[in-house]
């Protein structure tokens, strides 16, 4: 049976489904909030540190001013402006806002050039502070 | 009625109708509950993250006794307090989703979403523990 041989999302993608700004938001929300949640098992080892002090405190500090350090934070804080921009869109589609497919691409543009700028914003001021 | 039985073909014959055997099974009772905590998490975490970025931007650089402080005075020691609890709130619940859409093998499903439940609880309970802590002891 060719029943078998059916596109299945998400593998359809890009193959027997054009990409399209609101499917590849969606799987971003997604593939962020992944990324977040091995993130905050790192913000729990974090605050452990902290409440050790000490060498445990020294390692993670090391750890995170390191270059996979560094790129796993540019990683996580881009990963979490753009889940919390996405998200309040999200909301704001379950409040019955903003639903209809032009309304849709307007806020996902906005979401999109709003997750740049801030977490250009949110870099600035870290780079600032920390130096 | 039919002679179901239970399990196997050679299993005990099952008496009980199909209603008696669906009830107290499904999303009978809690359907809208995942949907609804996801968005009261979701809702929480919206201040919770713009106070968290703020907060961790001002620690770039700190010094440990600094960092101790900030998180030590008292309603910021509540606030992180309830940002982890909604945080690992919110990533159970959207882990669960994404397994149960993806991950169609099913002991390996039942297996992830076990690892996703301990390991939250697990971060949670260690994130409160390490907000008391810093907050009493520091």
């Amino acid at each position: 049976m060719s029943h078998h041989q059916r596109p299945l999302s998400p593998y359809m993608l890009g193959q027997a489904y054009r990409f399209q700004l609101t499917s590849v938001m969606s799987f971003l929300h997604r593939i962020s909030g992944i990324f977040l949640s091995i993130g905050a098992l790192g913000l729990a080892w974090w605050l452990m540190a902290v409440a050790q002090g000490g060498d445990a405190y020294a390692t993670v500090a090391e750890c995170l001013a390191s270059p996979l350090g560094m790129i796993a934070l540019a990683g996580l804080s881009l990963s979490l402006v753009y889940h919390l921009l996405n998200g309040i869109r999200h909301l704001l589609w379950d409040a019955g806002h903003g639903m209809e497919i032009p309304e849709v691409y307007r806020s996902g543009y906005v979401v999109a050039a709003l997750t740049v700028v801030l977490t250009a914003v949110i870099w600035f001021f870290a780079m600032r502070g920390g130096a | 009625m039919s002679t179901q039985r239970v399990g196997k073909a050679e299993g005990p014959v099952e008496f009980r109708t199909p209603l008696k055997r669906a009830r107290g099974l499904g999303s009978a009772k809690s359907g809208t509950g995942h949907f609804w905590w996801q968005r009261v998490t979701a809702v929480a975490l919206v201040p919770l993250v713009a106070w968290f970025i703020g907060t961790m931007v001002s620690l770039v650089g700190a010094d440990l006794a600094t960092v101790q402080a900030a998180i030590a005075r008292p309603w910021n020691a509540i606030v992180f307090a309830l940002f982890v609890v909604a945080l690992f709130w919110h990533a159970k619940l959207g882990m669960q989703v994404v397994i149960e859409d993806y991950v169609h093998t099913r002991w390996l499903e039942i297996t992830l979403q076990l690892v996703v439940i301990f390991l939250c609880a697990f971060a949670a309970l260690a994130s409160l523990y390490a907000i008391a802590r810093i907050a009493l002891l520091a």
